[in-house]
């Protein structure tokens, strides 16, 4: 049985917030979706069950032809909420 | 002939070649429809103005090349709000990014504008691809095009929807859990989710990294296959894509070896949805194909597996979006404010329900219980299948244990989450899959389709859509 502070703290580790009065509703669905997932327990597999590997090697790139200097910073800056110029402004962290 | 906008693929692409009409009548008619039934549908977010620059040079290429123009040029298509098409907004159907603009264009859509194909707008979604309904879009519902007081199915149920009401010749959609094939199903169309990296997700906004694909809805089987040829390949952009031939070449047999596992079809399925499944491998039998029985018996378990895996890796996925860099941004007086409103407010139900559940299953005490056993349990899923493929070709099921289920029927998370009981295996193994209409069962007096599904051995793609024309061939 998941509680009801269990829910926030999980909310907190997300950075998400449930509103109060949506609690009980999820508290309870959440746990019918963790009593179906419990099933697995009862899954008689050995943890070291050899998985399968696609016959996939070297999957990186070669190195080369760097996009010039400037080319997406337009695209890229036009998409922040917040800036000063060219560049993205938020909170002071410390 | 029909209407142009009801053509398949094939039709359109044969009719432009002889010049019965042109590539702009075909973009008319096919995008007058969409705007006509999209009130009653609400199967776009958005439909796009007609790119005049795009059609022209469709129609050049067509008069000068000819039967080697590609098939799909000059073809109008949909394409999920997933998918990103530079400069257009992607929002996968939520508040967080409402307003997102994509500063990139997809390798899928890339290979399609190199192809020739156009563009008719973005389709309506699950928020985030989650759901098996289209009812979790932000933006609203989307209907099936058989009855309107049902779902098309989901996530990719506006795709769904266009290509069944002929608002679209075919559409794009992606692939997590079932989100072409069930909504494919529902809407009486081909539904393909090919091999985990025969398709770039370049582009594709993320669920489950390990599970998703992008795929095609179609008409037909044929149609299925062009946009499949067209859209697979290795990029170097997408680690996870594979060469060709990466497996073995499996060349089609005459007759096709189906497996059936039985066992797990013995409740839940609905009775006349069995009735056509049964009917049609009669059918098959009949034809000459052989009928085998097999067991599959962790594919029992394969649902939990994929709510396990696919929160997990939605959660990681979607911890990029905090208002940052882009997408919705809401002031709080702190920085954890800021997270904490943006995210609050971006999200919607269903969508923070899996981030909480992705969150629990990784979390050091549970990740044991769930994460690494739910990985354990896709290798040993993946190994079955692997050896049932010895003695079968492909392995056949129904899509869905039902037909188009009635708006807001499903309104516990358990019993929407259910849908995925045949389709997620193929996610959880990696392997192609792909959903046919297998005839239309009567529900409250409307004709709804069902759809059988077949499952291939990895990379075998052209044994899917061999199973699948068979099914298409079979007139009873």
């Amino acid at each position: 049985m998941i509680t009801i502070d269990d829910v926030k703290h999980l909310a907190s580790l997300a950075r998400l917030s449930v509103p109060e009065a949506e609690l009980d509703t999820f508290v309870k669905e959440f746990d019918g979706i963790l009593e179906y997932i419990g099933q697995l327990e009862k899954l008689p597999i050995f943890m070291d069950s050899t998985p399968v590997v696609p016959p996939l090697h070297n999957v990186f790139r070669e190195d080369g032809e760097p996009t010039p200097v400037g080319t997406n910073t337009k695209t890229i800056t036009s998409a922040f909420p917040h800036k000063k110029g060219k560049l993205l402004s938020v909170k002071k962290i410390l | 002939m029909s209407n142009i906008n009801e053509l398949t693929i094939t039709e359109a692409a044969r009719a432009l070649r002889v010049h019965k009409f042109s590539v702009r009548e075909l973009w008319d008619a096919t995008a007058a429809i969409a705007i006509a039934k999209n009130k009653d549908i609400f199967a776009y977010l958005e439909l796009f103005d007609a790119n005049d620059v795009d059609i022209a040079s469709a129609q050049k290429r067509i008069d000068s090349e000819g039967d080697a123009a590609p098939l799909l040029c000059g073809i109008p298509l949909a394409v999920k709000d997933n998918i990103l098409i530079k400069g257009k907004i992607a929002s996968a159907a939520s508040k967080m990014l409402e307003n997102y603009r994509a500063s990139y264009t997809a390798t899928v859509i890339e290979k399609l504008q190199d192809a020739g194909a156009l563009f008719l707008g973005r389709t309506n979604m699950d928020e985030f691809a989650m759901g098996s309904s289209t009812e979790n879009s932000a933006f609203g519902t989307t209907r099936n095009p058989y009855d309107k007081e049902r779902v098309p199915g989901g996530s990719s149920g506006g795709s769904a929807a266009a290509v069944s009401a002929n608002m679209a010749i075919a559409a794009l959609g992606s692939d997590t859990g079932g989100s072409i094939r069930q909504p494919a199903s529902f809407c009486g169309l081909v539904g393909l989710k090919p091999t985990y990296g025969a398709v770039s997700r370049y582009g594709l906004i993320a669920l489950g990294s390990s599970l998703d694909q992008i795929g095609s809805l179609t008409k037909t089987v044929a149609g299925s296959q062009i946009l499949f040829n067209t859209i697979s390949g290795r990029d170097v952009r997408d680690a996870t894509t594979i060469p060709k031939e990466l497996y073995p070449f499996k060349k089609v047999p005459n007759k096709l070896r189906i497996g059936v596992p039985r066992a797990l079809l013995e409740k839940g399925v609905d009775a006349d949805v069995l009735a056509h499944f049964n009917e049609k491998l009669t059918a098959l039998d009949a034809a000459g194909h052989h009928i085998i029985d097999i067991n599959l018996p962790t594919s029992a378990y394969a649902l939990a597996v994929y709510y396990v895996i696919m929160p997990a890796e939605a959660s990681t996925n979607l911890s990029r979006l905090d208002g940052m860099r882009y997408g919705l941004a809401k002031c709080g007086e702190t920085l954890l404010d800021d997270y904490l409103k943006t995210r609050s407010q971006g999200f919607g139900p269903e969508v923070r329900r899996r981030i909480l559940l992705g969150t629990f299953v990784l979390s050091s005490g549970y990740i044991d219980a769930y994460y690494r056993k739910a990985h354990a349990a896709r290798a040993v899923l993946a190994n079955e299948y692997l050896a049932a493929f010895k003695q079968t070709d492909v392995i056949a099921v129904p899509t869905s244990p039902s037909s188009a289920f009635r708006r807001g029927e499903r309104n516990d998370p358990i019993s929407m989450y259910l849908e995925d009981l045949f389709t997620a295996p193929a996610n959880i193994t990696g392997m192609p899959a792909l959903s046919v209409p297998m005839g239309m069962v009567d529900r409250d007096g409307t004709k709804l389709p069902v759809g059988m599904h077949f499952t291939a051995p990895y990379q075998a793609e052209n044994v899917l859509f061999a199973a699948g024309m068979a099914i298409e061939n079979i007139h009873v």
